[in-house]
């Protein structure tokens, strides 16, 4: 194995190397059709297309950019490739000014309003579709976001030349991934089984070579005869009280078993995927346009409710996207006619547990995988976890804390490694305590 | 240090020693219980336990075949500030005629749940009451009307206003008189609305009374001062404070305001030595007279020559022979200027007396503000007078009655209501249909003022304001948008037209905004302009313009008060702390709350004497007493009868507020109705009747449902550690009881017998929380037990079930009687039992780090946190009650029914029985069913939410960021919660602890604090929960009775 693992990686490598380039290569060249083709655009209708000065380009910045762009911008707009509105690729050399994108974005219908050509022109061009206004988001943040874009932009270009490097990395980490393979073991077994199965042979064989010797020797006495030619009587082993007993025991067991294993299932809805009033895709949203999770679900970073979307938060796509689409038409439906959509709640807490989201999301940093599972590939969602109580417990026993940056447990970190007990886990801040969740 | 050889007791039969009382003390749970139900007779048969095994069988398993789909329903249109699972907070006041309160409201997807105090007011500081933090639930009654009632049928707006004005209209036009009749109204703009009112019709007029007035003081002011007015009262700039039958903690004008002040003078520490002197005169024992230091018993006929004789003593340095008038008057002379003498009375005589007593020690300027006087009762006892005498002689058209109820709560009601008829028009915008609404022709249902917009001016120049926390619930409006539509005001909308008589004062725009943000506006001058700095209302107080020239007549006032004679049994009318006037009597939270001084629930009693009912052998025994017939001057009554120790002899006393006849489910039939008892003396109502009352003992037993006999300490008596000022000046460990245990252990010899242990102890690496709780503060006003009882969702159980002893209150106050008499000396403690020293004491889970119940618990459904908390685990709970046998400060509360969703319940336990009242239910809290055990959390919702948020924010929680729900409720701030571990908290400092290490980190908590105890401390619980010794200022030699 350990000879095969350099071969597997240099193997890995090439293969995602060559096709990452491949790939890459044919988007820069797509990337680069589009920027002659805008270029001619800008030059013709606008005399000083804007430059790239003065955007920021300190991590620092381009990390707040891109949090921003993921939860503000992303839903409707990709670097490159269309969405609902336009790629933002090179959009701050393509834009009039900072300025004009910076208003566009407080408010585009009031840059829309004032005839501004170049706004129009786009407006037009997206079926007049009005992007939502961001009046909340700081210039700085703004020049963050482009900052952000404009790296990616940048980093597009450059695909061929870097990206070979994760590619390496993603050979090794597989190639680390070791532990003794299912396979081997069933081998072990099956060889096992022969080789128990042979002696049983070689036995039965030793038995009855043995008995026909003493049988042709004829010096056994009666009782020693009848013992050596015993046929075996089922009957007799069937009345016997060791068999019954065995019997009642094992059938019993089988339905303490099956009985117990049912009271455990007892309100467990692990997999219940209930049809929804509308058919929402989290597979379209999340996986194909990757829409984060909190664009939607507004609590989940602050309350303890993650908290359902209202229709108002569909409209701010629906509102031109897919209008004809008799699922989206259920949505204009609920909001015409003022009456909520009753969507069918998946994950059911009993009302004696309580759960907070923000603790979990925004304190714990724990993904939304951890426990929905793999969403942005689910058609309809499912439940995947088991939401009992002792899963809830054990991943608390096994979750170190997320204290990284957060004053609030310093303290604590320092008390603990004082003590000098490994990672500091959920237990061992109380996590595993009753009135952390039943109150 | 053991000086304290006082005895304590909790009621008549613990004194006493009753035998039926002894066998029951020491049970958890009495005999004489039924088990099944609440009127089943007889256990079930062999065929029901089969029945319900077949039925439970059949159930558990329909239930394991599919779980109920259950929905999620999400806003239509979210509204941007509306977050599922964070609640907002709305500032808001509370106004109810003339009672007042600053508040902030908690909402939860836009429902109000939680009412607290607003620190940013400058009159109640953040305090609350009972009544205040009740109101919530008064908000989801699902009696309040629903629509507009036209002649007793269900009505529109459209129709109400197209028939009122058009009477209203033909009224005026023949010239017809038109009253709007109101108690105090607080709001500037609202009388502004009835100004324009009256200017659309110029026969009508305003007139104001007040169901408990203070028509005397205002009247004596004028006379005094030349202003009618109440002054502002400043008790905390007062170092001798004497009350004439002023329960001025629980129920007199501003309550919540006196509190505050009152326990600033009360509060004393290592910096702090000295204390407010309090003198109480009164006849009942009231929750103001047991805060007292000295009390005096006088009957109401004497209530005038006792403000007389202190007048003279202090004047004229004449002998009075009233207990503690000359002591009083020495000690008010010494502190001139320094002072407050208060009366209940609605006496103008009286009070001009008190005046010239003010007067003479120079009290006006320093605390009592004349210059800017509070408008709490604006009643006019005359007018209101005139007014009936209108009615019957059948001179007025048309009345409103704008949120008020004359016909149940104004002395003459029944008259009234006769009188009514002759009235064409009758129209009322009462929230339900109570006793006036019932015979009025229009109601036009008011919001409740947590759906309101509106102001308040509870203080000259301080302006607060109403904003709405929810959207109205039914179809009600706002009653000035009524009136305002009545008079064709063209823009009826009273928001609008409270924003522009804003507007015209100043405030508009940015500061408008910020006034509602805040809730209050603060002081303002009278020429308009904002005060740059509201620091303080005291500040404003000067001398000169506080003082004013006495101006009254003190002999010819003197000479009449001589002139008051009582005959036989006097009566005195009331108010209960939760109760108050009634218009709160169908909020079950209050008539669940034991009354502070009787601890009586459900019911209003007659309060008699010991010594009266030895007399006429009236025997009680845990509230179970004698019915008595009282009549006066005709009216008879049959009330049930209490014993009141501290009650003066001769006299009576009876609550106002009770025997509602359309008050709602919850009030209706619970006690008798005292306002048909008062009676008009030389022009204003009088709550005392001082002469024709006759009292008979009935045969027939009637049991009050009381709580303080519920539990005892088993004969553990260091509950309350108290002693008196001079000995806690000269060691501050006066009045400790600090138990020691022999050991080897110890270099000492002896060690505090928490420090022994089986138990290794606990190790509290994060946080600590504790509780203290300062005896000298509390005034036993139970605003904390209501707040309690909203925030975790306890249920109300009614009178039936508080008989059994099966009271939910999560926080009790414990209220102790005790005298210096020795035990053995049972004609000395008859004597003490006639006038007892009062104590509260709030107690509630103690939070034991060595927790008696944890460790008897089967199934550890009652555990320890590393926080401090003792955990209680309801869905792990199976109900064994060994927690509760053993726990020693009998805090448990069982659930013997499930409360909620029962029919049993259902006019008693609202907030738990129907859809409306549901609203109110914390969701942060589980709501307990049937079978379980349960107790004070110390508000682990609030802990955790606290911490959560300060982790959000990457920090740790400010000391302040987290408090219960009693300690944010109490207006004296006895209540202090906070984090032990965190050496900048409150608590912290409050208690000096002192941190030393143990073995395995364990830090173990030294109190330093030299009045801090923990209650039976000797038993070794180590609580969490620490209380400071309470102090009276007493001299020394008065101590020995």
């Amino acid at each position: 194995m350990t000879q095969n693992r350099p071969l597997t990686r240099v193997f890995l490598a090439f293969t995602l190397a060559g096709s990452l380039l491949f790939t890459n290569i044919s988007r820069a060249q797509e990337a680069d059709q589009q920027n002659a083709a805008e270029g001619t655009q800008q030059g013709t209708e606008q005399a000083a297309p804007a430059t790239d000065g003065g955007l920021p380009a300190d991590d620092a910045s381009i990390s707040e950019g891109m949090s921003l762009f993921n939860s503000n911008c992303k839903s409707c707009h990709k670097i490159e490739g269309k969405l609902v509105g336009p790629a933002l690729k090179d959009v701050h050399k393509r834009a009039p000014s900072i300025d004009w994108i910076v208003d566009f974005v407080h408010n585009s219908s009031k840059v829309i309003a004032s005839g501004d050509a170049y706004a129009n022109k786009i407006y037009e061009e997206y079926n007049k579709t009005q992007m939502t206004a961001f009046p909340t988001l700081s210039r700085q943040q703004i020049l963050n976001i482009l900052g952000y874009i404009k790296q990616e932009t940048d980093a597009l270009a450059a695909a061929p030349t870097t990206t070979a490097v994760p590619g390496d990395a993603t050979g090794q980490g597989q190639g680390t991934d070791t532990g003794i393979p299912a396979s081997y073991m069933n081998i072990i077994m099956i060889a096992l089984v022969v080789v128990l199965l042979l002696i049983l042979v070689v036995l039965i064989l030793i038995t009855t070579v043995l008995k026909k010797y003493i049988n042709q020797k004829g010096e056994l006495e009666e009782a020693d005869k009848e013992i050596v030619d015993a046929s075996f009587n089922i009957n007799a082993v069937v009345k016997s009280k060791p068999f019954i007993f065995l019997v009642t025991f094992i059938s019993a067991a089988i339905v303490f078993k099956v009985v117990i294993h049912n009271l455990y299932a007892v309100g467990i809805q692990q997999g219940y995927a209930p049809k929804q009033p509308i058919a929402f895709s989290h597979k379209l949203h999340a996986g194909q346009y990757e829409i984060d999770c909190n664009y939607c679900h507004t609590g989940v970073r602050k309350s303890k409710n993650a908290n359902i979307p209202s229709p108002n938060i569909c409209m701010n796509c629906h509102v031109a996207i897919k209008t004809e689409s008799p699922e989206i038409q259920k949505i204009y439906a609920a909001i015409e006619n003022d009456r909520p959509i009753e969507w069918v709640r998946i994950h059911n807490l009993p009302d004696l547990a309580y759960f907070n989201h923000a603790q979990h999301v925004e304190v714990g940093g724990i993904e939304c995988q951890t426990c929905h599972g793999e969403v942005q590939e689910m058609e309809v969602v499912a439940q995947a976890s088991l939401l009992t109580m002792g899963w809830c417990i054990d991943c608390h026993r096994k979750t170190d804390v997320n204290t990284k940056g957060n004053e609030y447990y310093d303290n604590l970190v320092e008390l603990h490694n004082a003590e000098g007990k490994g990672a500091l886990k959920v237990e061992d801040i109380g996590g595993l305590e009753c009135s952390k969740c039943h109150y | 240090m053991n000086d304290n050889k006082k005895t304590y007791w909790k009621g008549i039969e613990q004194l006493s020693n009753d035998p039926e009382f002894v066998k029951n003390a020491d049970r958890e749970f009495p005999e004489f219980l039924p088990i099944n139900g609440n009127s089943e007779g007889g256990g079930s048969s062999r065929r029901d336990f089969l029945k319900m095994m077949g039925f439970g069988i059949a159930a558990v398993s329909l239930a394991a075949c599919e779980a109920p789909v259950r929905k999620a329903i999400p806003y239509v249109n979210k509204p941007v500030d509306v977050d599922p699972g964070i609640p907002n907070y709305y500032a808001s006041t509370y106004t109810h005629g003339g009672d007042y309160c600053s508040i902030l409201v908690k909402t939860r997807e836009g429902r109000p749940i939680k009412i607290e105090g607003n620190s940013l007011c400058k009159i109640t500081e953040g305090g609350t009451s009972a009544q205040v933090q009740a109101s919530v639930l008064t908000l989801y009654d699902r009696e309040r009307l629903g629509l507009p009632v036209i002649g007793g049928k269900d009505g529109t707006w459209e129709d109400l206003d197209k028939e009122v004005i058009a009477k209203l209209r033909s009224i005026a036009a023949q010239g017809g008189q038109i009253r709007i009749v109101s108690n105090t109204v607080l709001s500037p703009t609202t009388k502004q609305v009835i100004e324009d009112f009256k200017a659309q019709y110029p026969t009508a007029q305003h007139v104001v009374y007040d169901a408990v007035s203070a028509h005397g003081i205002l009247a004596a002011n004028e006379e005094s001062f030349g202003t009618r007015a109440i002054p502002r009262y400043d008790f905390s700039r007062a170092d001798v404070i004497v009350s004439f039958a002023a329960d001025f903690l629980g129920t007199w004008l501003s309550p919540v305001e006196y509190s505050r002040q009152y326990s600033k003078t009360r509060k004393i520490g290592a910096n702090k030595k000295t204390m407010s002197r309090h003198y109480q005169f009164e006849s009942l024992l009231s929750m103001t007279g047991g805060n007292a230091d000295y009390r005096t018993r006088i009957k109401p006929s004497e209530e005038g020559k006792a403000v007389v004789a202190l007048y003279e003593a202090i004047t004229a340095n004449k002998k009075s022979d009233i207990e503690y008038i000359n002591k009083a008057a020495a000690d008010l002379k010494k502190a001139q200027g320094k002072s407050l003498v208060v009366a209940g009375s609605n006496d103008p005589r009286v009070q001009v007396v008190v005046n010239a007593i003010n007067s003479a020690l120079n009290n006006y300027g320093t605390t009592i503000d004349l210059s800017s006087p509070a408008y709490y009762k604006q009643g006019d006892d005359a007018a209101m007078d005139r007014f009936v005498n209108d009615v019957k002689g059948g001179k007025v058209a048309g009345v409103i009655f704008y949120n008020c109820n004359p016909v149940y709560n104004y002395k003459g009601g029944a008259e009234l209501a006769e009188a009514l008829k002759k009235v064409s028009l009758k129209v009322s915008t009462s929230d339900r249909p109570d006793e006036t609404a019932a015979i009025s022709d229009y109601v036009a249902p008011d919001h409740h003022f947590l759906e309101s917009w509106g102001d308040a001016e509870p203080v000259q120049g301080y302006y607060t304001f109403v904003q709405p926390a929810i959207t109205p619930i039914f179809n009600t409006r706002q009653a000035q948008e009524s009136l305002l539509t009545w008079a064709g005001v063209q823009t009826p909308d009273y928001y609008t037209y409270l924003k522009n008589a804003w507007a015209r004062r100043g405030v508009s725009g940015n500061a408008w905004d910020k006034a509602l943000h805040d809730g209050i506006l603060g002081a303002r001058s009278a020429s308009a302009g904002v005060e740059g700095d509201t620091t303080s209302l005291a500040s404003t107080v000067t001398a000169a313009a506080g003082a004013a020239a006495f101006a009254g007549d003190v002999s010819k006032a003197s000479a009449a008060i001589n002139n008051i004679k009582g005959s036989g049994l006097e009566l005195v009318i009331y108010q209960k702390v939760a109760i108050g006037d009634g218009s709160q009597a169908n909020n079950p939270w209050l008539q669940e709350m034991p009354d502070p001084v009787t601890k009586a629930t459900w019911d209003n009693y007659l309060s008699v004497s010991p010594k009266w009912a030895s007399e006429n052998d009236v025997k009680s025994f845990e509230g179970k007493c004698n019915m008595a017939r009282i009549t006066v001057n005709g009216v008879s009554k049959d009330v049930p009868v209490l014993i009141q120790p501290g009650q003066a002899e001769g006299t009576v006393g009876l609550a106002l507020g009770y025997g509602r006849v359309n008050g709602g489910l919850v009030a209706n039939g619970r006690g008798v109705d005292a306002y048909p008892f008062m009676q008009v003396q030389n022009g204003v109502v009088a709550y005392q009747v001082l002469s024709g009352v006759q009292v008979e003992v009935l045969s027939e037993v009637y049991q009050i449902a009381q709580t303080q006999t519920h539990q005892t300490y088993m004969g553990r008596d260091t509950v309350v550690q108290e002693s008196v000022l001079s000995k806690y000046q000269d060691d501050p460990f006066a009045g400790r009881h600090d138990p020691k245990i022999a050991t080897w252990m110890s270099e000492e010899g002896s060690v505090h017998p928490g420090a022994l242990s089986l138990w290794k102890g606990h190790k509290y690496n994060n946080h600590h929380w504790g509780m203290a709780i300062d005896l000298n503060s509390c005034t036993g006003c139970s605003a904390c037990t209501i707040a309690c009882q909203a925030e975790n969702n306890v249920p109300v159980v009614g009178r039936d079930e508080v008989i059994n002893r099966r009271d939910m209150h999560w926080l009790r106050i414990d209220r102790y009687y005790s005298s210096d008499a020795d035990p053995e000396d049972k004609r000395g403690l008859e004597i003490a039992a006639a006038n007892p020293e009062v104590t509260f004491q709030p107690m509630l889970c103690q939070h034991c780090n060595n927790a008696p119940c944890e460790t008897v618990c089967p199934v550890a459904a009652t555990t320890h946190s590393t926080e401090g908390l003792n955990q209680m685990t309801y869905n792990r709970c199976i109900g064994t009650r060994y927690c509760a046998n053993n726990c020693p400060y009998k805090v448990r509360r069982f659930n013997w029914f499930k409360y909620h969703d029962n029919g049993n319940f259902e006019d008693i336990n609202t907030p738990m029985n129907n859809d409306l009242g549901k609203m109110v239910l914390n969701p942060d809290v589980t709501v307990r069913s049937r079978g379980v055990m349960e107790k004070c959390s110390f508000c682990v919702q609030r802990i955790q939410y606290g911490k959560l948020e300060a982790k959000k924010e990457g920090r740790r929680p400010k000391d302040g960021d987290i408090t219960t729900a009693c300690a944010s409720a109490c207006p004296t701030d006895a209540i202090v919660f906070g984090d032990m571990n965190d050496t900048e908290s409150r608590i912290y400092k409050m208690l000096n602890i002192n941190d030393t290490d143990g073995p395995d980190y364990i830090t173990e908590k030294e109190i330093l604090e030299p009045r801090a105890y923990h209650v039976i401390g000797e038993i070794g619980t180590k609580p969490n929960v620490t209380y400071l010794t309470k102090i009276r200022n007493k001299d020394i030699e008065e101590t020995k009775a």
